[in-house]
C-alpha cells in the first residue's frame, strides 16, 4: 500500500522533473505556452455536445508538442487514465439518456448519448492532455511566474504557488506516517485498523499545521513581506510570437471550418478523379 | 560596536501543553565570539535557539539582539540580522527550486539581480551544491538539504548566525568544509549541537544546558576537562580528548590533539 502511494508521490513530482529538460519547448517563454494552451482549451470546449469531427484535428497540437518538447507519452497517458474514470462516470449515462438514433451504419444504431459520450472523452483528453503538457514543458513553479507576469493578483499566484508546495509537504508526511505505520504492523499487512486511522489523521493535522508555522516563520527570517520574488529572466521573442500566433490562428481554423469534412470531400474527388 | 550583541534575561518559556522548556536563562555573548550549547536530548537548546528570532516569544523575560529589545515592533529588523539554520532541514526549504530558494532572502532584501547571482552563486559553492541549483529541495537527501538550507541562509549575509545541530547528517567532508567556513565567520555564532569535536574546533566558550537551565558557562576547554559536570548534564569528553581507544594512550602524548 505505502509502495502504491510513494509511486503516486512520485509521479506528481516527475511531471516537474521533465520541466527540467532542455529543448526548444521547454526554452520558450512560458507565457507564450501559457496562453496557447487557454487558447486551444476554449477552441476545443466551445464545440457543441455532438461534435466528434471537428475535435481529431486538435490532436496535432498535443502531438506537436510531444515531438518538440521530446515528452514521454506513454507517462502522459497514464497520468490521463488515472483521472479519466471521473470522466468516464460523468458521461457514460449519455447512452441511456439519449436514445435518439442520429446515424445508421449497416444495422447498427448510433444514438446520440454515444455520440455525445465519445466527444466528452475527446473533449477531456484534449484539454486534460494540453494542460499536462503545459506542466512537463514548464514546471508548476513558473507557470505561477508566467501567471503573474500575465498580471494575476500577486495574492493569487503566491496562493497557487504555497499551495503546490504544502501539497508536497502534507503528502510527504503522510508517507512517512504510512511508512513507520506498515513497518510495525506485521501481522496486517499494512492495513490500518479504523481507531488507529482516526489517530493518524489527527496526527497529520496537527503535523501540517506545524510544519506549515516553522515554514512561514523559515520565510519571514528570510525578510519575506508578502511577495514571493525569483530571478528569472522571461524573454518575448519572436519566436514565442510567431509559436502563440501560429498555434491561435490554426485553432480558429480548425474551430470555425469543417476541415475533416473538406479533407474528406478532397480525397473523394481525387479519387473520382483518378478512377 | 554593540552590534552584535545577544543578551537573554531570565528566559522562561512553557510550551503551550505546559512543558516547561525554559527556566531562567541569562546569558550575554558579545560581539564576534562563537559560542557552541551543549547538553542533553531535551535540554532546551532548540526552544532557546528559537527565542533568538522571535519564534517563539518567552513566557517571561527578554532577549536583546544588538542595539533592539525583541519585541513586536524590532522582530522584522532582527530577523534580517539573525540567520537561523533550524534542527530540520525540511522546515527551512520551500521554494520550487534550490536556486530560487536560496536566491530568495537577497531578494527580498532589495538586490540588484547581479548581486543576487553572485551572492547565491558564492553560497552555493560555499556548501558544494552548486551542480544541484536546478533541482526541487524536497527531494534532495537529508545532508544535501542541510547544506542548501545552510546556504540559503549565508546568501543573505547575516550579523548573527544561529546554527541548530548543523553537521548532524553531513558526510565528513561536508562536516570539515562547513567548520572551515564557520571558522571564516567573524560575526557572532551560536551553535546547538552534540558534535563536542567540532566545538573544540570553532567556539572559544560554550554554554552547558540541562533541564531548561544554564549549568555551566566558561571557556571550551575548562568545560570539556570537567568530566564530573558532564557526566551529570549526559554529556562525554570528545573523542579527540578521550584516551586512544587502541593504544590506550592519553591524548596529551598524541602528536595531533588540539584539545
Ligand atoms: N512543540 C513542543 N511542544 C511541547 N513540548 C515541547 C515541544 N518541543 C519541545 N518540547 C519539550 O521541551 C523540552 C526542550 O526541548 P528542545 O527541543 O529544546 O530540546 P533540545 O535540547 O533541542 O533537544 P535535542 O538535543 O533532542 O534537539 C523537552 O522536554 C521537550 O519535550
Ligand atoms: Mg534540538
Amino acid at each position: 500500500m505505502s509502495a502504491k502511494i510513494d509511486r503516486a508521490f512520485y509521479d506528481i513530482g516527475h511531471l516537474d522533473n521533465l520541466a527540467e529538460a532542455d529543448t526548444p519547448l521547454h526554452r520558450l517563454d512560458p507565457r507564450a505556452k501559457l496562453l496557447t494552451t487557454a487558447a486551444f482549451i476554449v477552441s476545443v470546449v466551445s464545440f457543441g455536445k455532438y461534435e466528434i469531427a471537428g475535435l481529431l484535428p486538435f490532436f496535432l497540437y498535443p502531438a506537436v508538442l510531444i515531438g518538440l518538447g521530446n515528452l514521454p507519452l506513454g507517462f502522459l497517458l497514464r497520468k490521463l487514465l488515472i483521472v479519466s474514470p471521473f470522466v468516464i462516470f460523468i458521461g457514460i449515462f449519455n447512452p441511456w439518456f439519449d436514445q435518439v438514433v442520429v446515424l445508421q451504419l449497416g444495422a447498427v444504431n448510433i444514438t446520440g448519448g454515444w455520440i455525445s459520450f465519445i466527444s466528452l472523452l475527446l473533449r477531456f483528453t484534449l484539454t486534460v492532455g494540453a494542460a499536462l503538457l503545459l506542466i512537463a514543458s514548464t514546471g508548476f513553479a513558473t507557470i505561477c511566474m508566467a501567471l503573474d507576469r500575465l498580471g494575476t493578483p500577486r495574492i493569487f499566484t503566491v496562493q497557487l504557488l504555497l499551495l503546490y508546495r504544502y501539497i508536497f509537504i502534507l503528502i510527504g508526511e503522510a508517507i512517512r506516517m504510512i511508512r513507520a505505520h506498515s513497518l510495525r504492523s506485521f501481522d496486517r499487512r499494512g492495513k490500518i485498523a479504523y481507531q488507529v486511522f482516526l489517530q493518524m489523521l489527527g496526527n497529520l493535522l496537527l503535523r501540517s499545521i506545524d510544519r506549515a508555522q516553522r515554514i512561514h516563520m523559515a520565510m519571514l527570517s528570510r525578510a519575506f513581506t508578502g511577495e514571493i520574488k525569483v530571478v528569472r529572466q522571461f524573454n518575448f521573442a519572436y519566436r514565442e510570437i510567431f509559436f502563440l500566433l501560429g498555434f491561435s490562428a490554426l485553432f480558429i481554423i480548425l474551430r470555425v471550418t469543417e476541415v475533416t469534412a473538406f479533407l474528406g470531400r478532397f480525397i473523394l474527388t481525387l479519387w473520382a478523379g483518378g478512377g | 560596536m554593540s552590534h552584535h550583541i545577544v543578551e537573554a534575561q531570565d528566559l522562561i518559556f512553557n510550551y503551550p501543553d505546559q512543558t516547561p522548556a525554559l527556566a531562567g536563562v541569562s546569558f550575554r555573548i558579545s560581539h564576534g565570539e562563537s559560542v557552541a550549547v551543549v547538553g542533553a536530548n531535551g535540554a532546551g537548546k532548540s526552544t532557546l535557539l528559537l527565542h533568538m528570532n522571535g519564534y517563539l516569544t518567552p513566557t517571561a523575560g527578554r532577549v536583546r539582539i544588538g542595539d533592539f529589545l525583541l519585541t513586536k515592533a524590532t522582530v522584522r529588523e532582527i530577523r534580517r540580522s539573525v540567520g537561523m539554520v533550524f534542527q530540520d532541514p525540511d522546515d527551512q526549504l520551500f521554494m520550487a527550486t534550490v536556486y530560487d530558494d536560496v536566491a530568495f532572502g537577497p531578494l527580498n532584501l532589495g538586490h540588484t539581480i547581479a548581486e543576487v547571482e553572485s551572492l547565491v552563486a558564492g553560497a552555493l559553492e560555499t556548501v558544494g551544491m552548486g551542480h544541484l541549483k536546478d533541482r526541487p529541495p524536497h527531494r534532495l537527501s537529508t545532508g544535501q538539504k542541510r547544506r542548501v538550507a545552510i546556504a540559503s541562509v549565508l546568501s543573505m549575509s547575516p550579523d548573527i548566525l544561529v546554527m541548530d545541530e548543523p553537521t548532524s547528517g553531513l558526510d565528513p567532508q561536508a562536516r570539515r568544509q562547513l567548520i572551515n567556513l564557520l571558522r571564516g565567520f567573524h560575526h557572532s555564532k551560536i551553535i546547538a549541537t552534540h558534535d563536542l569535536d567540532m566545538v573544540i574546533d570553532i567556539c572559544e566558550r560554550t554554554i552547558v544546558m540541562h533541564d531548561g537551565r544554564i549549568r555551566a558557562d566558561g571557556p571550551t576547554r575548562e568545560i570539556f576537562t570537567d568530566s564530573e559536570l558532564l557526566e551529570s548534564c549526559r554529556l562525554e569528553k570528545p573523542l579527540r580528548m578521550q584516551d586512544c581507544p587502541a593504544c590506550g594512550n592519553a591524548p596529551a602524548d598524541r602528536p595531533s590533539t588540539i584539545g
